[in-house]
């Protein structure tokens, strides 16, 4: 899956006095307060981070509150989809006029009618809504199913992306997987490639949020993870 | 009021004569969004007047309104914000509460279609559904009868589902939605339906599914709420300036005046005390009323279903940050002491340990010490849930720093310096007023209380017997003495003095030294959660009794202070019903609820001092005395 990066990134953390007791703490608190939101400086959204000191000498400000800055190197995990990249996301809900997919559990995504290719049709199967190909009829989307699809904008406030099911190597990722030696690219291979990698580490994140203690969890995790790797 | 047609093509009000399908209707939709941009408005303009027509609905024009909600669900993706802006604003002006349940369905529809559709529409969507946690002003009369609170019921119910689909299908709604949620909030000002209605919602919200996401920000939010309602209603409304009475005198209930039944509108209280009646006129008190009975429902249901002390730990830091810094807060503390006594051995343990931490560390300033112990004390002498033996438990954590801080001391009496000091001494002595006898009469605690040095404290060069509050240090040599805990040699004279010079001086400017956070609660309809777990003055036996009353049970009134015992027309069957918490037991803390601060002679303090007819009175030596003098 494309949009995603990790950074390098040099920080300094200006700290409140009051939270002089327990600096790692305040660090930490302040750097989660950057989670899922679209920051300009790093461009893009702030997945994960894993932090460690530069230097155990802090310089405080000058002025009525002596705040005091502390130097950071930081991994940032970054996420910023561009136009004509292609995301991986969870169908959550399926109508005639338009499919929503969650992509990382915490974006929404939302595919339109006039951006379903022809190819697929929309029927009631048994009661279940699904998008169906008419070329190739085990080629199916229904709620649940993995979507890949072409990124049309990015709302880079409410992090709501506009995707496209047009081109044809859009739509279901574990048909595309089995019958992608039907679609014989040069260059579809090698990329394919980098992107199974991709997914493979992604995967984990890739859960729509059904309940809320998803959620609580994925921050429990980074959280965990920088704690894990963070040097006093 | 009928919809204009363009005649050239079937319109919308045409419908029962053709079958449209639905997505014919959708397109037809579409088709009237896009000529806008076009510069042909006609159709569009139609679909706002169906949307505008709110009242007297027909079933057809019901019918026209649905299908061209349901339509525009279809349509959202051709809705632009600039061009379509007076059929976007009229959309998010619709209240559900004016319509029926069909309507009600295809309008949550269409949101939840808008809200996940695009980002731009995201904030209006949650604005919409929230304004619809309240009903429109004319409704609010009809919110008593059965009609209204079922169509309460179904607009409710869809507000909530809609906010949890739209929660599916964007997961960081729930972030945008919670200061919209925190910022729509009533006002202390608005009508009480209003603020009870939307807090209602509120609670709601945390109980939910959402709850983990938005839960403990709303709960803060409430309890701000709760404080700047507390903070309206003045001091004087209850105190009397008057403290030449001791503190542990007859708290002056004019019982004579009764209720009748009908003015109760159906509850079980045969009678109610005038210090309830002296806030019936108040309007901030009634709605802090409300409120605390929804926060109390709303703790009694989480408990039920085992997550009270996650709450509790958000009620916590609520509480230290600010109930605690609101200055004598009067009854928003409750929220604390019932949630305490829903489940004792766990947070009415912790909330005990948490402000004798406050007390014993030495984080906080000295004024937010002094108010923790102050609401220590006053916790654990009231809370009728709390073993003698854990209370023991904390006394020797407040005697053993006290006496600590002795050692470091070589000083004399100074209650400006160390008015922490005396703020604990003091502390120990109220609670021991209370819990003195119940602790001497077992064995184990008895001998736990011996071996703490209070006399060694008390008697110190620092003097806190002269210092402290004299009611209550008079009260405890007295029950000190009769214990044998100690003597004193010299005599205290205080002239059942309230309060003295040196007392004002440690209390400082917050007048900390008259700080009972949990004395009875004047509030009607909270007050009869409280009160089966509560323990008046009335109910203490002292160790200086000796008589027991009327084989009435244990925590039957035994006053031996005035002399005077409990008599009155129902005496034994106000014994058994005190048991059952239920019935109204007001002749007892009116006669006999000393040991608080709270309200004295009022006749000039009284609000909407109606008499009633008096069906029982009570006998007429026990009827207060108007002259200042001790009774």
């Amino acid at each position: 899956m494309e949009g995603l990066k990790v950074s390098d990134a040099n920080l300094v953390v200006y700290v409140h006095p009051s939270k002089a007791t327990n600096v790692s703490q305040a660090i930490l608190c302040e750097l989660s307060s950057l989670l899922f939101k679209f920051s300009e400086i790093f461009d893009g959204v702030v997945l994960d981070y894993d932090v460690n000191t530069l230097s155990e000498v802090a310089k405080i400000l000058p002025g009525v509150h002596p705040y005091f800055g502390v130097r950071l190197q930081a991994k940032l995990l970054l996420f910023h989809p561009k136009t004509d990249m292609l995301l991986e996301g969870k169908v959550v809900k399926l109508g005639q006029q338009s499919i929503h997919v969650i992509v990382l559990g915490f974006s929404s995504a939302i595919i339109i009618e006039e951006d379903i290719r022809e190819e697929f049709k929309y029927k009631v199967k048994r009661g279940e809504e699904v998008f169906v190909g008419t070329s190739h009829k085990r080629h199916k989307i229904k709620v649940g199913t993995i979507l890949r699809f072409l990124v049309k904008s990015f709302d880079e406030e409410i992090l709501h992306i506009s995707g496209s099911l047009v081109p044809p190597h859009t739509g279901s990722v574990r048909w595309l997987d089995k019958n992608g030696e039907d679609w014989s690219h040069a260059d579809r291979s090698s990329k394919k490639r980098k992107e199974s990698v991709g997914r493979e580490q992604m995967w984990e994140h890739d859960k729509p949020i059904t309940d809320a203690s998803t959620l609580s969890m994925n921050t429990d995790h980074t959280n965990k993870k920088s704690k894990g790797t963070k040097k006093k | 009021m009928g919809v204009k047609l363009a005649s050239e093509r079937p319109g919308f009000s045409e419908m029962e004569d053709v079958n449209f399908t639905d997505s014919e209707l959708v397109y037809h939709v579409r088709d009237a969004l896009r000529s806008v941009t076009l510069g042909d408005s006609n159709s569009y303009n139609e679909l706002i007047g169906v949307i505008h027509h709110t009242e007297y609905l027909t079933p057809d024009e019901v019918a026209l309104l649905v299908t061209s909600l349901k339509a525009l669900s279809g349509a959202v993706s051709c809705i632009d914000i600039a061009h379509h802006d007076s059929l976007l604003s009229s959309i998010f002006r619709m209240s559900m509460w004016s319509y029926g349940p069909d309507v009600m369905d295809a309008l949550v529809e269409l949101i939840i279609s808008l809200a996940a559709s695009s980002g731009k529409y995201i904030d209006s969507c949650l604005d919409m559904l929230v304004s619809n946690f309240m009903p429109p002003h004319y409704f609010l009369a009809l919110l008593k009868q059965p009609r209204g609170l079922a169509r309460k019921d179904q607009v409710l119910h869809r507000v909530h589902s809609a906010l949890r689909d739209i929660a599916d299908l964007v997961p960081l709604a729930p972030l945008r939605l919670l200061p919209i949620i925190l910022q729509k909030m009533p006002n202390v000002y608005s009508k009480e339906p209003m603020i009870v209605i939307y807090v209602e919602n509120m609670l709601r919200l945390e109980s939910g599914a959402m709850g983990e996401l938005v839960g403990s920000m709303i709960l803060c939010a409430v309890v701000d709420r709760l404080i700047d309602l507390d903070v309206e209603i003045e001091w004087e409304d209850i105190l009397q300036d008057d403290f030449s009475k001791g503190i542990f005198e007859m708290e002056l209930e004019d019982v004579e005046e009764t209720l009748d039944d009908d003015e109760q509108e159906g509850d079980e209280l045969p009678r109610e005390s005038s210090s309830w009646r002296r806030f019936r006129g108040n309007v901030v008190a009634e709605k802090l009323d409300s409120l605390l009975v929804l926060m109390f429902e709303h703790l009694r249901s989480c408990n039920d279903v085992g997550r009270l002390s996650n709450v509790f730990e958000t009620l916590l830091q609520s509480f230290k940050q600010t109930v605690m810094k609101a200055h004598k807060s009067k009854f928003s503390q409750f929220v604390m002491f019932y949630a305490c006594s829903l489940d004792p051995g766990n947070c009415g343990v912790r909330f005990a340990d948490i402000l004798a931490d406050i007390f014993t560390g030495s984080v906080s300033p000295p004024d937010v010490r002094m108010s923790a112990v102050a609401y220590l004390a006053s916790y654990l002498s009231r809370a009728k849930f709390l073993p003698a033996s854990f209370v023991v438990n904390i006394l020797q954590r407040l005697v053993g720093w006290c006496w600590k801080y002795t050692e470091s001391q070589d000083g004399d009496i100074n209650p400006d310096a160390h008015r922490v000091f005396y703020s604990g001494c003091q502390a120990i002595m109220y609670v021991l007023c209370f819990r003195m006898r119940s602790i001497m009469d077992v064995h184990r605690m008895k001998s736990q209380l011996f071996l703490m040095p209070v006399e060694a404290l008390l008697k110190h060069p620092l003097s806190p017997l002269k210092v402290c509050l004299p009611s209550i240090v008079e009260e405890f040599l007295r029950q000190a003495k009769a214990a044998h805990l100690f003597t004193v040699s010299e005599t205290f004279v205080f002239n059942d003095l309230l309060e003295s010079e040196h007392s004002r001086a440690f209390g400082g400017k917050e007048r900390l030294d008259m700080f009972f956070p949990f004395d009875p609660c004047l509030l009607r309809k909270s007050d009869r959660y409280i009160r089966p777990n509560f323990v008046y003055w009335s109910m203490v036996r002292t160790t200086y009794d000796d008589d027991d009353e009327e084989g009435s049970s244990d925590e039957d009134v035994v006053d031996g202070f005035m002399g005077r015992s409990v008599e009155n027309i129902a005496g034994d069957a106000m014994a058994a019903s005190f048991e059952e918490h239920d019935l109204d037991l007001d002749e007892f803390d009116y006669s006999m609820n000393k040991m608080s601060i709270t309200p004295k002679n009022s006749s000039n303090f009284r609000f909407g001092s109606e008499l009633y007819g008096s069906a029982m009175r009570m006998p007429s030596r026990i009827r207060p005395s108007t002259s200042p003098e001790s009774l």
